[in-house]
């Protein structure tokens, strides 16, 4: 395991771009990590000073204030934390949810199998976005409904991934001799099963948290995410909006931040997907 | 791969091309009911998941009994759950969606009205992303590891990573409220053309316009631009990809070693078999596309049927978010029906 | 004797990770009119890179062909136009025969779309010299009854139907078929076929292989026959060249190959043949690496005859009997005994 590790680090330090993400990624985690401390005016996700509202980046406000006269900055590293929490819980929560009712629906082949692909298959059918904006809505605005949408509508993507690999997996002969050999279906798809298709779902899983915080952010932005005063990215933008053009780094400093933080699982997603999985090696990188 | 394709009469060059298709579609119309009828029940269980109380809402504070009792008769609210179920999917094989919470018109009509503004755009943001993706995924390609190479990766890493509705607004902000090329929102000033086919660019080369034809170009110019970047990315990327993959081929290595000039084997037969790649992920890019939609008709005032989603949203109308999905639900379904059916027209290899 | 192709010192190096691979060190390589010759030896020997170079069809970016030259009816192709060499040679007066004919095609064209694109680039009729500007009536009738009669020659039943097919619906032995019928429809004077049989079963290999052979021989098309097994390169070939690691080491005419060997690599060789007498010999020691190759004789780290000579110098061809050259200090005498 660790000589794996160890491995899939060298790997991913020799590809540059790769590497960027990983960094990316890192510099996400220490700043939400270490919001309290990096911050210049920590307090500024509750507290407010109307006068100094929509002031212009300064040496003191590095990304200007907001309409509260919060500093931009601030809260946007407090933001970092909102990312993070809703992209891991509702990514892992899919992720839970999936592999099972995948390695199930792939391993036995009747009408349960039949039924939680079909169901599976009902969610694909409809743009991600579109059902999760309608969980969303019912539930109402806030950060735990916000990872509710989103699990309830990414597992099936975890579990279609899982399924095809499952069924590609039963047909290589380890996994047939371990089959005739007796071993129990729990044994098989733990044992054999699941290391085989962990590379994809690793993939899947990178390139998914940069999705979901796309989606994250758009929920955010419609006011379906948490309620102000959150420093939640996609709401930032959404209330920038009635200060524009004059308060132009108000829409633009959370925006960079989305965009950096989902370039950067991309990038990486796309460095373990050469490294792990070299049959769907992109023959570049494009 | 299953066999030999179904055979062709004597005489035509295409074997069976209209039968594969017919198989295909057949195959995938079966499935359209059910997967459309499951989508129905997962929404309307959706909006029901939380016995919320909108007729209360609508009524106002001073609502007496009897009144709330007409309303809640009116929306059908007053019967047990599974009955309203049932009654939600008689009236939508009917095309009746209900009525709104908010607008109190049927929602049926309303997305009707809009599902043009939301097509049209679409569609230039589709075509928009072909013409220029598709030249310059196979560009990449040919020129690997060159300069252009290396600067198309920049933008099509970034088309993937863009918040569709920041990117949004930063043209809005450059465009419309620095520079003032464009107007800053809505779909035409006035009235706009005659409604022919809701589709205003058509309608206006229909009426003779040109004055119309520019302003309603004047204002898709932004939001298409916004809805192609991502997909415009996307097709670049497995442009290339596929491209490369056949460059490397065994066939090409053929056609090489038999003198054919390398320009025609690139563009004639390479590119063929690149786009198969392309072609399947329209779908994708599609939804994506529609997805994003949502939110650039919201930031564009765009009157289609994102806006008339986030509109919903902003009302609590649980109805207009059911039909919205439904409605999306189906032109995805269709759209993805038409990418395998294409799928099998070049793929000889796919018989359904 | 009249040569069709006279490949002399040629010398061919690969950029790879891990430095220069010097592929080809001095080949001398030489085919005459009419004749089948078999280019032997072990995978990774490079008798693909001689036929590459031969087509001009190494990849650009990372072969680099340092020495040497390839002449060929006439005309030394090294020094030739790459436009030239793409129109009038490769196609036309030389033709290739793949090793897989299930990847060749290009799987979404019909079999009829893709000899006809062919065809109107590299009829006997096309103009030589530009390409085509469009694909004119009379020459594309005239071209479809050429297609139609040679594939009824390479015996393919019913010829009108199978242009109608797509590559994954005719057989493995089928699209061999085509594809040697696709080396001969533009006349050439040299097919160069590159392992063409080991993508088939070992009963439909023969039969491929005296096809080939029968209809090389009745048009005097001469014909490059890369093979890593012995005994089909004994079946049709004329005169059998072998390789070693990138050097040429022996070239003699097949019976006098087999029955009288000289240099100690081709003797190994053949004794390493399956027999009912020893069952199967390998050769003692590893192919050298060809990002450091010995000096002189490639071989001689596992040659047993091999003297300071060998570690130094690599010897020029000599003559050691009818037809028949050796590039051998200390060449074997006797029968196949060292």
């Amino acid at each position: 395991m660790l000589e794996t590790t160890r491995f899939l680090l060298r790997k991913l330090a020799s590809d540059r771009t790769a590497a960027l993400g990983a960094l990316i990624i890192t510099l996400l985690v220490v700043v939400a990590i270490a919001a309290p401390v990096l911050s210049t005016h920590p307090g500024d996700v509750t507290e407010f000073h109307p006068p100094e509202r929509l002031l212009p980046p300064s040496g003191d406000h590095f990304f200007g204030t907001d309409r509260m006269g919060a500093d931009v900055y601030s809260r946007l590293l407090f933001g970092a934390r909102i990312t993070i929490a809703i992209a891991v819980i509702a990514i892992g929560a899919s992720v839970l949810v999936g592999i099972p009712v995948g390695l199930v629906a792939g391993y036995y082949r009747n009408w349960v199998s039949d039924a939680l692909m079909r169901i599976s298959d009902i969610f694909l059918a409809v743009p991600q976005i579109v059902l999760a904006i309608a969980i969303a809505q019912t539930l109402g605005p806030s950060i735990e409904n916000v990872i509710l949408a989103l699990s309830a509508t990414y597992w099936p993507f975890w579990a279609r991934l899982v399924y095809a690999e499952t069924r590609s997996a039963l047909n290589d002969t380890y996994v047939e001799a371990s089959i005739a050999l007796g071993a129990s279906p729990w044994r098989v798809m733990i044992l054999h099963v699941l290391p085989n298709i962990s590379s994809s779902v690793i993939v899947r899983t990178t390139i998914g948290m940069g999705g979901t915080i796309l989606t994250a952010a758009v929920l955010g932005f419609l006011g379906l995410g948490p309620p102000a005063p959150s420093p939640e990215w996609g709401r930032t933008i959404a209330e920038s909006r009635e200060f524009l053009p004059e308060a132009w780094w108000y829409a633009t400093a959370p925006g960079l931040a989305i965009f950096l933080v989902v370039m950067g699982f991309n990038l990486l997603g796309d460095g373990l997907r050469d490294i792990l999985d070299p049959r769907t090696r992109r023959s570049g990188d494009g | 791969m299953t066999g030999a394709a179904p055979r062709g009469r004597a005489g035509t060059l295409q074997p069976g091309l209209e039968m594969r298709a017919l198989v295909l579609t057949v195959n995938r119309l079966v499935w359209f009911v059910p997967t459309l009828l499951g989508l129905l029940v997962i929404t309307f269980t959706i909006s029901h998941i939380i016995p919320a109380d909108p007729i209360a809402f609508i009524a106002g504070d001073n609502a007496t009994a009897e009144q709330i009792a007409a309303l809640k008769a009116k929306f059908g609210v007053d019967k047990p759950v599974p009955v309203q179920l049932w009654n939600y999917i008689l009236g939508v094989a009917q095309g009746d969606f209900g009525i709104s919470l908010y607008t109190q018109r049927p929602i049926a009509e309303d997305l009707i009205a809009r599902l043009p503004a939301t097509l049209e755009l679409a569609f230039v943001a589709v075509i928009l992303s072909g013409v220029i993706g598709i030249p310059l995924g196979v560009l990449a390609a040919v020129r690997r590891n060159s300069w252009l190479d290396h600067a198309l990766r920049v933008f099509t890493v970034s088309g993937l990573a863009i918040a569709a509705f920041w990117f949004a607004i930063l043209l809005q902000l450059l465009f419309a409220m620095k520079l003032g090329w464009t107007p800053l929102q809505g779909r035409v000033d006035g009235w706009g053309p005659d409604p022919v086919t809701g589709f205003y660019i058509v309608d206006s080369v229909l009426a003779g316009d040109l004055e119309t034809l520019a302003d309603v170009i004047g204002h898709m110019v932004l939001p298409a631009v916004t809805l192609s970047f991502p997909a415009m990315a996307t097709i670049m990327r497995f442009t290339r990809a596929g491209v490369l993959d056949a460059i490397n081929s065994n066939y090409v290595d053929y056609q090489l070693a038999m003198g054919v000039p390398r320009r025609v084997v690139v563009w004639r037969y390479v590119l063929r078999n690149a786009l198969i790649g392309t072609v399947t992920q329209v779908g994708l890019v599609f939804g994506n596309l529609i997805a994003n939609a949502v939110v650039v008709e919201a930031v564009f005032d765009w009157p289609g049927l994102g806006l008339y989603a986030v509109n919903s949203i902003l009302q609590s109308d649980y109805n207009g978010i059911m039909g919205f999905t439904l409605i999306m639900g189906t032109v995805f379904i269709i759209v993805n029906l038409l990418v395998d059916i294409s799928h099998g027209l070049i793929d000889p290899r796919e018989t359904g | 004797m009249d040569d069709l192709l006279a490949v002399t010192g040629l010398t061919v190096g690969f950029a790879t990770e891990s430095g220069l691979a010097r592929v080809l060190d001095q080949v001398d390589f030489r085919i005459g009119r009419g004749e089948i010759v078999g280019l032997v030896g072990e995978s990774g020997c490079g008798k693909t890179t001689l036929a590459r170079a031969i087509l001009g069809v190494l990849p650009a970016n990372s072969a680099r062909i340092s020495a040497g030259s390839i002449e060929f009816d006439g005309r030394d192709l090294l020094q030739e136009d790459p436009d030239a060499l793409a129109t009038d040679i490769r196609g036309r007066a030389i033709t290739f025969v793949p090793q897989d004919p299930f990847s060749s095609f290009n799987p979404v064209f019909t079999i009829g779309r893709q000899i006809e694109e062919l065809m109107k680039w590299k009829s006997p009729d096309a103009e030589p010299g530009s390409g085509p500007r469009r694909y004119a009536r009379a020459r594309r009738s005239s071209d479809l009854e050429r297609v139609l009669e040679l594939l009824r020659i390479v015996q393919l039943p019913d010829p009108e139907a199978l242009l109608r097919k797509y590559p994954h619906e005719v057989s493995g032995g089928q699209r061999q078929r085509l594809m040697i019928a696709m080396a001969l429809l533009p006349e050439p004077k040299l097919i160069i076929a590159d392992e063409p049989t080991t993508a088939l079963d070992v009963t439909i290999q023969a039969q491929i292989l005296k096809l080939l052979r029968r209809l090389a021989a009745e048009r005097g098309v001469s014909v490059l026959f890369t093979t890593h097994d012995l005994g089909t390169a004994y079946e049709i070939c004329d005169r059998m060249t072998v390789m070693y690691a990138g050097q040429d080491v022996e070239s003699a005419p097949s019976d006098s190959f087999f029955t009288e060997p000289r240099h100690i690599y081709t003797v190994r060789l053949l004794q390493s043949l399956p027999s009912r007498d020893h069952g199967i010999r390998g050769i003692p020691g590893q192919v050298p690496d060809l990002t450091a190759p010995p000096p002189g004789c490639r071989f001689h780290p596992r040659c047993d005859a091999a003297s300071a000579l060998c570690r130094q110098t690599r010897p020029d061809p000599s003559d050691v009997g009818a037809g028949h050259v050796a590039r051998c200090w200390h060449p074997a005498q006797g029968e196949g005994t060292p």
